[in-house]
């Protein structure tokens, strides 16, 4: 094998690099961690318009059904599988419990990297940034 | 009763301390949800129109209209650098047009009405019962809403290609050339709307004739904002409507007529 030396060295700097995302974490102790969102505690035992379940997995769905809906049909309630009913709006609605967008709405975003642009025109309260 | 100054400075301090913790306690609990029960009687109606009652019109009128739209919309306020309205880049929902520019056609009218010459004549978007404007939205971002008439905006949709301001004879519809937020109040959010969206930068944006409000069975903001009777709403395609009924009694006008749009807002002149 021609150049051996230089070969392997350099399949070891490849693999190294290839790798490095994924030892980088543990090795500089800056292991991400998977974001717990925060539920202002005024909020503990109230139910949401789904499941927690469903609203983490759904909720841009949900949000897509109701901008449609609202702007486009003209309708404004919706009703849940409990038949609780819902004025349907991201800025009145979510935000009126989700007061806090830094934590509970970018703790996942920011952490999956998804930049929704739900806010350039949807106004956040003031003490929720 | 005569106070001296201790007992009003006394009842001032009182009613200051009871003024900023009644804030700051609606402050603290924050905004509730809307009530879905707001919505279950909106106003319906298969035609909406105005009439605008010209005679009643006054400058007091123009203004509130202004105002209480520019705010529950959170309409920009763009000003340039010097702080004067930036007239090719402001952002009008309902506005003041001289008479000669609101109805082109009186210039042929050689001895007009003295008072008419020098009128602000309100206008804003016609909600054209044939509008020009949606036919040319290559993404259906405009569009005239089958129940009741309105040409509503999706700001959703909107790509920002203007077609529609070129489309509408009426100047009805603004372009947000920069992030409007900087101009409403300033960029000051404390006194913008919080129950109402802003736009954001490279989207169109006109009246939508409150459909945020008719769906809670209340009237468009500037019917209630100006004298009463000075403008009229209802429903054209109801022969009982109060708005038939003026319309009826009063010989109105429209701009524009020529062009075929069929505008909804009438001028009672």
């Amino acid at each position: 094998m021609f150049d051996s030396g230089k070969v392997i060295a350099g399949l070891i700097v490849f693999v190294v690099l290839a790798t490095l995302p994924l030892w980088w974490g543990t090795l500089t102790g800056k292991e991400s961690t998977v974001p717990d969102p925060v539920l202002p505690p005024a909020l503990a035992g109230q139910h949401c318009v789904l499941s927690a379940e469903a609203m983490r997995a759904s909720h841009m769905d949900i949000l897509n059904e109701w901008r449609d809906r609202v702007v486009r049909d003209g309708e404004r309630i919706y009703t849940n599988e409990d038949g609780r009913e819902f004025v349907m709006s991201l800025q009145n609605t979510c935000l009126g419990c989700h007061t806090n967008k830094a934590e509970f709405c970018d703790s996942c975003h920011d952490y999956l990297g998804v930049k929704p642009y739900c806010w350039e025109c949807h106004i956040i309260p003031e003490e929720g940034r | 009763m005569s106070v001296d100054r201790r007992k009003f400075l006394k009842l001032a301090g009182i009613g200051t301390v009871l003024g900023v913790t009644g804030k700051a306690a609606t402050d603290a609990l924050g905004r509730s949800a809307p009530d879905p029960g707001d919505y279950k009687q909106p106003k319906t109606g298969k035609r909406w129109g105005l009439v605008i009652d010209l005679r009643k019109w006054s400058h007091e009128d123009s203004h509130a209209v202004r105002e209480v739209c520019d705010q529950i919309h959170n309409i920009p306020h763009v000003v340039d650098e010097d702080g004067n309205v930036d007239s090719k880049r402001e952002v009008k929902w309902i506005w003041d047009e001289e008479f000669a520019h609101a109805f082109p056609e009186a210039e042929e009218t050689e001895f007009l009405a003295e008072k008419l010459k020098h009128m602000e004549i309100p206008v804003m978007c016609n909600h054209c019962d044939n509008p020009p404007c949606t036919r040319v939205c290559p993404t259906q971002a405009t569009w005239k809403r089958k129940a009741d008439g309105v040409v509503m905006m999706d700001w959703h949709r909107c790509i920002g290609c203007r077609f529609c301001i070129a489309a509408c004879p009426y100047g009805s519809r603004s372009f947000n050339w920069f992030d409007p937020r900087q101009y409403i109040h300033g960029g000051d959010q404390s006194k913008w709307n919080l129950d109402y969206p802003t736009r954001n930068v490279g989207v169109v944006e006109k009246c939508t004739l409150c459909e945020e409000r008719l769906a809670k069975g209340e009237q468009p903001a500037c019917v209630e904002a100006c004298h009463a009777g000075a403008m009229v709403f209802g429903d054209l395609a109801d022969p009982q409507s109060d708005i038939r009924k003026v319309l009826k009694d009063n010989f109105a006008i429209r701009r524009k007529p020529g062009l075929g749009t069929q505008p909804e807002v009438y001028y009672i002149v």
